[in-house]
């Protein structure tokens, strides 16, 4: 009896963990492979990425900040896999639509400047916004005691941002080399997908057990 | 996880860092730097011996890339075999009254082309406004009404210009440096954007790398859009030229039997034409099987080393 109480919070803080890797990981390989996918249109111009980075930047800014809101009131594993889940669901325009939105786009706006802003915005900024929210709800689903939320928070950003680096390091080192680019985000959506019902049956399991 | 942008960026400035060259690395005697600049996509430098000048990019070392030279006492006399293999397309098409060359370099092909078909409209599209100023100030590259520049990105004006309809004679891809390749610029469908450019007698030619596992990923590529094209590669050169036409292609008697006509108007750019037919060669010699590149799938830089 004692065993199950002991292992319950361990397990759920690795998966919680597992997750924040992931997400970080995934954020950053969608971000490498935005390049890719705005140069038909838009060319590779450093304006380019200038759009993507500066989406990115605010679509984690505002996830960041909603997530941490949603935290204040009881946090719960079944509302964080949500979020991994609204973020495979919210890939999906990019996935399916990305050509005819950049299309229509790349007709409607002559500089590429802002052609690029506004696609790199309808394209990569809900989901990244969504995914933005897993980081400051990751902390307080971790934090027990207060006095070491400052540690907690320092581990989740080690975890999340080295996930981060590596999702930067395998796609542009490998998977390019190895996969089409819609074949690799394909695959992305479905990892969120799955990381959304372990997380979904760990907080249900938990919540059965308390209940 | 926003933290983790920063190395993305420094990647992604790092070569425009490391393109620092301090002048002092001029250490061969004989060359000097005439202008030095840093521009957004490159290092750009300008140098010049007894007999030449130069137009370089280079990342770390003096010695790098040369992309475009002249000399002095001849400004017509092309200094490298590739402006050669590009001319040699001459004998499947010799009057185009449009053409469009993308990357501008020190102008070479601008000059060449123009001092061929003084008469042709001839409009060049370069990324990078710092060439185009470097090329205005020490090649002698100059806009008139026939020619002129666009700075804008090669893909984003091919596209566009396929929207409007606007058809170019002859179309000169010369955008590819040693040390990054646009990949944008490699796959299958931006030669569809640029095979819709081209009227029933267009021609395209391509300068790009006859090295490593991209030589025969972008083959591949052309010969999907194009079918069968003119490989031209040369002894001592580790450029090849693509020469696709939208006519068959001539064959070897037909060449051979009109190279010598066009002797006399090469001449001058230090060329004999009749050493050309023999190496405008059909016949693949590369890897079949390597895998065609397409916006999906195009790993070119990765694949070159």
């Amino acid at each position: 009896m004692n065993q199950t109480v002991s292992a319950k919070p361990l397990s759920s803080n690795l998966i919680v963990l597992c997750l924040a890797f992931i997400s970080g990981f995934i954020i950053m390989a969608i971000e490498l492979l935005g390049g890719r996918i705005l140069a038909p249109y838009f060319g590779s111009s450093i304006y380019v990425w200038g759009s993507i980075i500066t989406v990115f930047m605010l679509s984690l800014s505002v996830g960041y900040l909603i997530g941490g809101r949603l935290s204040l009131r009881n946090p719960n594993l079944v509302r964080y896999g949500c979020f991994f889940a609204g973020a495979a669901l919210l890939m999906l325009p990019l996935i399916l639509w990305s050509i005819p939105i950049m299309e229509t786009l790349f007709l409607a706006i002559e500089d590429p400047r802002y052609g690029s802003l506004i696609v790199s915005m309808l394209l990569f900024f809900l989901p990244t916004a969504v995914m933005g929210m897993i980081a400051p709800y990751s902390v307080r689903l971790l934090v027990i005691d207060s006095n070491r939320s400052g540690h907690i928070a320092g581990t989740l950003y080690f975890v999340s941002t080295l996930g981060s680096a590596l999702g930067t390091l395998a796609t542009s080192f490998y998977l390019v080399l190895w996969f089409e680019v819609t074949q690799i985000l394909v695959t992305m959506c479905l990892t969120l997908a799955a990381a959304a019902a372990l997380a979904i049956a760990t907080g249900l399991r938990a919540a059965r057990k308390n209940g | 996880m926003g933290i983790a942008m920063r190395p993305f960026l420094s990647c992604l400035f790092a070569a425009a860092l490391l393109a620092l060259v301090p002048a002092a690395q001029a250490q061969r005697g004989e060359l000097r730097i005439v202008h030095q600049e840093r521009s957004l996509y490159r290092n750009i430098l300008v140098t010049e011996d007894e007999e030449r000048l130069c137009m370089r990019f280079t990342v770390t070392e003096l010695n790098g890339l040369n992309q475009s030279c002249r000399f002095f006492d001849d400004h017509d006399k092309l200094v490298f075999p590739y402006a050669k293999m590009v001319l040699s397309s001459l004998m499947i098409q010799d009057n185009p009254s449009s053409i469009l060359i993308l990357g501008l370099g020190g102008g070479t092909l601008v000059h060449t082309y123009k001092t061929l078909f003084p008469n042709a409209k001839i409009t060049i599209v370069e990324i990078d406004e710092a060439v185009v100023d470097v090329a205005k100030k020490y090649f002698d590259f100059e806009e008139t009404d026939l020619i002129r520049t666009e700075v804008v990105d090669g893909r984003v004006y091919i596209k566009r210009e396929g929207l409007k309809g606007t058809k170019y004679d002859l179309i000169i891809l010369d955008a590819f440096t040693g040390e990054y390749i646009p990949e944008h610029l490699m796959t299958a469908e931006f030669l569809e954007e640029v095979k819709k450019l081209l009227p029933e007698n267009g021609m395209l030619i391509a300068n790009t790398f006859s090295t490593s596992r991209l030589y025969a990923a972008e083959s591949n590529t052309y010969r999907q859009v194009f079918g069968e094209f003119f490989n031209v590669r040369m002894p001592g050169t580790g450029n090849r030229i693509i020469i696709a036409s939208m006519q068959p292609l001539p064959d070897r008697a037909t060449l051979e039997a009109r190279a010598p006509a066009f002797n006399e108007r090469v001449a001058r750019f230090g060329m004999d034409m009749t050493e050309f037919p023999q190496l405008l060669v059909t016949k693949p010699d590369w890897n079949l099987r390597e895998r065609v590149l397409t916006d999906e799938y195009a790993p070119v830089n990765l694949l070159n080393n």
